[in-house]
């Protein structure tokens, strides 16, 4: 890191899971090498069901509600919110929203 | 989706979180609260703390102003986010967590017993008999039984759980007082855990005047460990430390002492001091007790008393015991560059607590991990509240722990609990100061211990200091600390 070393015994757990943590995001947009499995570049996992929270656990606090661009997400695979997985796990989450505009109530929170 | 985020992200300020900014060795750590991590901050970590300690700035009013100091913009952008990441500042407001509760279900790991509530000394300050005094011994047997004692042994090893090791620490009164109940409880105690497949260790305190070759063979044969009251030299111990008829007891535990010294090498002796209006020569006591008597450690405390009480340490008083504990303190990170260990054991406790990073739900183990067991039977929150109706949590020999008062008095004391400490850095370490104290100084056990905030955070930025040097100038020296 640049601007901070950790020094006593909790500092080095929490440092080695920011490194463990930022690593997970570059082997999603690099390519895999030779004898590498390449996984898509994404917000999410695509097999991660659930719901991108702030730091508190609630929803309040991202950058735009998650509501605004739910089939952006849902369908699209676009940002900045994680939502259920369309294709395996959560194929029936938006059956009851024709339109979200109207009917955004009609989508639940899914539960792993 | 991003042209309508970045207009309002950019509104949102960085403002730093809570820590403790220390320097030591010529270098800026920050101390963070409530997790206890410690990190040294590099040119980008200070210059964006120092910032930020100014007032809050959007991140545009970061990047020029820290670009006018010659940082690389990358370079700024990469740090914010680390710094975010470590928790050191924070995009917009955050919640400050406090720690997480242990289950109320906690396995205990260490009884106190009280095998008796007698004492041959009458030491002026002693919180079992002087003025202060919480507990109430009329009606209750003088010495512990057999009966009770395998009864506390028992609990202990099915309160403890999954737990591969227990400890057993025989305490007083005067504990050789019932020497031959502490003897046939280790017995006890050994064949039990065995049967139980646990590794059972066992501690003494005593105050040295009974002590025999005798006594002290089967200490060093068992590989029981030794804590020491005496308070210095001959003039100083006998100021408070002093047998019913006011004779001092110095002469009579010195020659013990170091008899004890010399043939028992099996596990650790400490000397244990308690400071008092009279007694607060710092490094007067710790040089006799290690270089006149031979104790390789030295602990202090200040005695728990009322503000009114004579032997009570007063302000002025307190001064001259942290200047010395000062003075001290720095002759221990002498020796830590040196790589040699320092007896001065009140820094070797902290900065062991700081090197873990300790975030600490409670102040102590009281309770929780360890509990107390009076003559009678009765379980207690710890030794100091034996034969208290305060703190009192089941009989041994009557349905074991009372696991309803338990978890009430866990409920009622975590750091959550105690909103004073809510604004205060020290509490990770501190976690609101001793049951027992609050209880004499505040009339209840769940009050902070306000009237010595001020000390704990001066030795707590002591210590983090002397840390910060250690680690950065003989680093090596702080693994004894990582188990």
């Amino acid at each position: 890191m640049n601007s901070l070393r950790a020094i006593n015994v909790k500092a080095k757990k929490a440092e080695k899971n920011m490194l463990s943590a930022a690593q997970d995001v570059q082997a999603l947009q690099k390519k895999g090498g030779e004898g590498k499995i390449y996984y898509p570049m994404g917000c999410t996992l695509n097999f991660t069901p659930g719901w991108e929270v702030d730091s508190s656990g609630g929803t309040a606090g991202l950058c735009q509600p998650v509501e605004r661009d739910l089939f952006d997400c849902y369908l699209g695979c676009g940002w900045p919110a994680q939502v259920p997985d369309h294709l395996n796990n959560a194929v029936e989450w938006t059956d009851k929203c024709a339109s979200a505009a109207k009917d955004w109530r009609n989508v639940d929170i899914v539960f792993p | 989706m991003s042209a309508v985020a970045e207009p309002i992200a950019s509104l949102v300020p960085y403002r730093l979180r809570e820590f403790h900014s220390f320097e030591s060795a010529g270098e800026q750590f920050v101390y963070l609260v409530p997790s206890g991590s410690i990190f040294a901050l590099d040119a980008p970590g200070r210059a964006i703390v120092r910032e930020l300690s100014a007032n809050v700035c959007t991140k545009q009013e970061l990047i020029e102003n820290l670009a006018r100091q010659g940082f690389r913009v990358s370079l700024i952008e990469m740090s914010l986010a680390e710094l975010e990441e470590s928790e050191v500042i924070s995009f917009g407001d955050y919640v400050a967590q406090q720690p997480h509760l242990p289950d109320s279900s906690f396995p205990l790991q260490r009884i106190v017993l009280n095998v008796t509530n007698q004492c041959n000394l009458a030491c002026g300050y002693c919180y079992e008999y002087s003025d202060d005094k919480i507990s109430n011994t009329t009606g209750k047997p003088k010495y512990m039984n057999h009966q009770v004692a395998e009864s506390a042994i028992d609990m202990l090893i099915q309160e403890s759980a999954q737990r591969p090791s227990v400890h057993v620490t025989f305490f007083g009164g005067e504990t050789l007082l019932n020497f031959p109940l502490m003897r046939s409880s280790v017995d006890y105690a050994r064949q039990k855990c065995a049967a139980a497949g646990k590794k059972v260790e066992f501690s003494l305190t005593t105050n040295a005047t009974l002590l025999t070759e005798e006594i002290v063979d089967f200490l060093s044969e068992h590989q029981i460990g030794v804590t020491v009251s005496i308070d210095g030299d001959r003039e100083l111990n006998d100021k408070m430390r002093v047998f019913h008829d006011g004779r001092g007891s110095y002469d009579i535990i010195v020659p013990k002492v170091r008899m004890l010294l010399k043939r028992h090498r099996t596990n650790s002796i400490g000397a244990r001091v308690t400071l008092s209006s009279g007694v607060s020569h710092v490094r007067r006591i710790y040089e006799h007790l290690t270089q006149e008597v031979g104790f390789d450690s030295v602990g202090f405390s200040p005695a728990t008393a009322s503000p009114d009480r004579l032997y009570s340490i007063g302000p002025q008083t307190m001064g001259n015991v942290l200047e010395g504990f000062e003075e001290l303190a720095w002759q221990y990170r002498d020796f830590a560059l040196e790589g040699r260990q320092h007896g001065f054991t009140n820094v070797t406790d902290t900065l062991k607590e700081l090197h873990t990073g300790v975030s600490k739900a409670y102040p102590c183990g009281a309770g929780l991990g360890l509990l107390g067991v009076g003559t009678n039977g009765d379980v207690s929150l710890c030794h100091r509240f034996v034969d208290s109706p305060v703190g009192k949590m089941g009989n041994v020999q009557n349905g074991g722990v009372d696991h309803a008062a338990r978890t009430d008095f866990l409920n009622t004391h975590h750091i959550g609990a105690r909103y004073d400490c809510h604004t205060c850095w020290a509490r990770p370490t501190c976690a609101g100061g001793c049951y027992h104290e609050a209880f004499i100084h505040h009339g209840q056990t769940s009050a902070a211990n306000l009237h010595y905030c001020d000390w704990i955070r001066g030795w707590s930025d002591l210590c983090l200091r002397i840390y910060g040097e250690i680690a950065v100038r003989n680093p090596s020296f702080l693994t004894r600390f990582d188990s």
